[in-house]
């Protein structure tokens, strides 16, 4: 099995003011776990969309067992054996597993034949399934294996896989790796995406590198350190943040009891929810996405205001009250969605600094706007955190993601928080810009802010945080100094995997 | 060819698109009216040019500022709403009982001979009026969910219901020898809102119109509601993530809106109108959706939207009357001028790309 199954020949697709994919060549073996690793905006996107049939390439060309390659559109991409999980479901909340199934083949045969075909698939690769449940009830991890079973159904040549453990705990990924050790035992080729380099150091026989549109290198990743991977996709070496010693004060933010219906459909609603911080210290609270990270955020923030005593801040119940007094009392925050909730992508920067900063910067008087100050405060966070931009005059959607995060996270920070929660404050950022950020977060506390980091990245959490818990089914389990905290533990406490109490796979 | 989306709007295109829509409706109208048999140049002229620079020119400007006050006083009040996503499509209903509790308030003072209060306490009853009649929508909307588009649109027809019945009953003119409609009240000094400068077309309702434009212009430039309108128009999350209330948002919107097009129908009541009748109201409602719309939702733009839909009324009728124009291609002239500047609107946030994939 050392055959070509997929040939890529200098791949080019460039877009106005970028080019996504520069002369892009590599080789993707029959049954080998292939890794394509990069930075955000490396590119890693763009060239999986074109072996799907997703984007046409400017230049290049493909070959598939020898034989040309080249998908007008996903559906000739499937015929001819390649499958591809989204990073992001496309799945529907109201529909049963099976009828989600369904609506991604082409000829599906009757529900009672695919619950059947369903149930041997998920048993053969470790995948428990119910083809009858509703979707919108699932767990992140059940919807990625509903994507998982779906692509199995086509029996794949090329399965595709886009970032897919963001969404796991660790035990979840190593079902998830259990099964795609399975598939490259049986001849299937499986383009594996992400940026988390130990995993692929544990399950990828090749990686190819990424950086700029540019191929850096093929390598096998077993033979090389994290670091030199690290270097590798991110071109240089980078300052990893560090964390000063700091005195731990007093209480400053205390939740007791904190329960809260959820306003989505599909949401979690929060359990019970009791923990405190103290100024200086960073608490990092993890979980896998959907488990109650953006309730909670809401309910400190005060965009979902409860209980007057189930927020309380420095000794002042504040749980009734509305985003703006919690911020005159120091506690912001930073929601994960930049457009559209933590920013206002069609308005300009200042318009966007205004948006939290008026009260604590002192922009509004008597209900009247002032405008240089306003913009002089913008100035000073694109300064201060580096965002790439002409002018505070921009619209925020201009910003690319990683310049925008710094934005909306330097406008909490330099209003002298003495909370800040902060919801994923890296995600889709590249890995000097999430650098920044974190170091920001650590000097903040060192100055004596209490920090609260909801994050999925439990690498992340584990740099910046002293202590660690977890969010599952939007309650909070025990809270745990980070220090001599193994994997394991970290998994359980995000609550294992989720309803896979018997997850064997057979062979 | 394919459109792509801007990085962010265009100032340019902001500005030039009104333009280039009345000038595409001038265009595919001459079409229209060469196919009715009518020589377009002339007819365009009738409409668009001849009532400001015409030989009548000194009759029809009056009638601008007549038909224009209204329009903008209403649009200046929508315009509010559709910034922050608040579809009040009302308008019309607000007017009507703006009219009616004006028009009321000064005829039960009939005949006394107050001006300095009876005529301030009708602008007052007529704001009133109107703003009672936007918050049911608003009240609805804020306490159980219900769509303010519908609400509004059907409480129109109500009011117009309840204008034909306090024109035939309540208020009816008990010297009127019977027939439906108020005393006039362009006949009751005290009530009356005459022109202020004669010949102008210039009345309270226009002075009501300007004051309105400058205070909206202060508000949404200047002013944190003003701020906090816009901000829950563009990212209704990143609104309440900044502290805004959606509830206030919602009932200042629709109370100034309802306030103002109430106002506006007490004017048009006590002065070029004259009294209450059956069909008292003539669409100024809604034409101020247009109106606020071709003015960019902008307080300048809806004073030169303002006066250039009145153009096209009194041009309209002007060309009906001499060139023999049917009514029904004028509104198809306004709907176009509307239509066009949606279209146009498209490239204030795409520009067009030709060819595939140019690269940069």
């Amino acid at each position: 099995m050392t055959g070509t199954l997929l040939g890529i020949e200098g791949l080019t697709k460039a877009y106005p003011g970028v080019v996504a994919n520069d002369d892009v060549s590599f080789d993707i073996r029959e049954g080998e776990v292939h890794a394509l690793l990069g930075e955000n905006g490396a590119g890693k996107s763009t060239l999986v969309k074109m072996i799907y049939g997703l984007v046409k390439p400017d230049s290049g060309h493909m070959t598939l067992r020898g034989e040309p390659y080249a998908p007008a559109e996903p559906r000739a991409a499937r015929a001819s054996g390649v499958a591809m999980v989204f990073q992001h479901f496309s799945l529907f909340d109201a529909l049963s597993v099976a009828e989600n199934i369904a609506l991604g083949m082409e000829n599906p045969p009757k529900q009672r034949d695919l619950a059947r075909r369903i149930r041997d698939v998920s048993e053969t690769y470790g995948l428990p399934l119910d083809p009858a449940r509703t979707v919108g009830g699932l767990s992140a991890g059940e919807r990625q294996r509903v994507e998982i079973v779906r692509c199995l159904l086509q029996e794949p040549r090329l399965f595709i896989m886009d970032e897919p453990t963001s969404v796991l705990t660790p035990q979840e990924v190593e079902i998830l790796f259990q099964t795609l050790r399975k598939l490259k035992a049986e001849g299937t080729s499986i383009l594996y995406i992400s940026h988390k380099l130990e995993e692929i150091r544990a399950l990828c026989d090749h990686a190819t590198i990424l950086r700029l549109g540019k191929k850096v290198a093929t390598c096998t990743p077993s033979e090389k350190s994290a670091r030199e991977l690290a270097e590798m996709m991110v071109g240089a070496s980078f300052e990893t943040p560090a964390k000063a010693p700091r005195e731990l004060g007093d209480v400053v933010l205390k939740v007791e009891g904190l329960s809260l219906p959820s306003p989505m459909e599909f949401g979690t609603s929060l359990k019970d929810i009791s923990f405190e911080v103290r100024a200086g210290e960073v608490l990092g609270l993890g979980g896998v996405a959907g488990n109650g990270q953006d309730e909670l955020l809401a309910a400190l923030s005060g965009e979902l205001p409860g209980a007057a005593g189930a927020v309380t801040l420095k000794g002042e119940p504040v749980g009734e009250m509305g985003p703006d007094a919690r911020r005159m009392r120091g506690l912001l925050s930073g929601p994960e969605e930049r457009l559209g909730h933590a920013a206002a992508p069609d308005m300009s920067l200042t318009e966007n600094a205004l948006m939290t900063a008026k009260m604590r910067e002192g922009l509004v008087r008597g209900g009247f706007l002032d405008w240089g100050k306003a913009r002089t405060f913008a100035e000073k966070v694109i300064e201060r955190f580096d965002v790439r931009t002409p002018g505070p005059e921009n619209a925020a959607r201009s910003l690319s993601g990683g310049n925008l995060q710094k934005f909306v996270i330097g406008r909490e920070v330099l209003q002298r928080p003495e909370v800040l929660v902060v919801n994923q404050p890296t995600w889709g950022v590249d890995a000097a810009a999430a650098a920044a950020i974190r170091q920001a977060l650590l000097d903040l506390a060192a100055g004596g802010a209490a920090i609260i980091v909801i994050s999925q990245d439990l690498d992340e959490l584990m740099e910046v945080s002293d202590r660690f818990g977890a969010l599952n089914g939007g309650r909070m389990s025990e809270i745990r100094p980070v220090d001599g905290l193994s994997v394991d533990q970290i998994g359980l406490m995000m609550g294992g995997a989720h309803d896979m109490e018997v997850a064997h796979v057979a062979g | 060819m394919r459109l792509e989306k801007r990085p962010q709007p265009s100032r340019l295109w902001t500005a030039v698109t009104p333009v280039l829509a009345v000038l595409l409706t001038m265009l595919v109208g001459g079409i229209m009216f060469a196919l009715l048999d009518t020589p377009p140049l002339e007819a365009i002229r009738t409409i668009f040019w001849d009532p400001v620079f015409g030989e009548f020119a000194f009759y029809y400007r009056g009638q601008l500022l007549v038909k224009a006050g209204p329009l903008i006083l209403i649009a200046i009040g929508l315009s509010l709403g559709f910034r922050a996503g608040i579809w009040n499509i009302g308008a019309e209903g607000q007017y009507i009982m703006g009219a009616i509790c004006g028009a009321a308030v000064g005829l039960a003072f009939y005949p006394m001979e107050a001006r300095w209060m009876i005529f301030p306490l009708m602008v007052l009853a007529g704001g009133l009026g109107g703003w009672a009649w936007a918050m049911i929508p608003a009240v609805l909307k804020v306490r159980f969910g219900t769509n303010e588009i519908l609400v509004s649109l059907m409480l129109v027809y109500v009011a117009e219901a309840f204008l034909a019945s306090v024109s035939q009953g309540l208020l009816k003119n008990p010297e009127g020898m019977g027939f439906p409609g108020s005393r006039n009240l362009q006949q009751y000094p005290s009530a009356a809102n005459h022109e202020l400068i004669a010949g102008t077309g210039m009345h309270w309702g226009v002075v009501a119109a300007l004051i309105a434009v400058i205070f909206a212009y202060v508000l949404l430039a200047r002013h944190l509601q003003g701020f906090n309108i816009r901000l829950t128009g563009e990212a209704p999350r990143a609104a309440r993530f900044a502290g805004v209330q959606p509830a206030r948002i919602i009932v200042f919107c629709l109370g100034t809106a309802g306030a103002l097009a109430g106002m506006a129908g007490l004017f048009e009541v006590a002065g070029p109108a004259g009294q209450i009748t059956i069909d008292f109201n003539s669409g100024y409602g809604f034409t101020a959706i247009i109106v606020a719309f071709l003015g960019r939702l902008h307080p300048v733009g809806i004073l030169l939207a303002g006066l250039l839909m009145a153009l096209t009324y009194i041009g309209g009728e002007a060309a009906q009357s001499t060139l023999g124009l049917p009514g029904a291609s004028i509104q198809l002239l306004q709907g176009m001028l509307l239509f066009f500047l949606l279209a146009t609107d498209v490239f204030t946030n795409y520009r067009i790309r030709i060819g595939q994939g140019a690269r940069a």
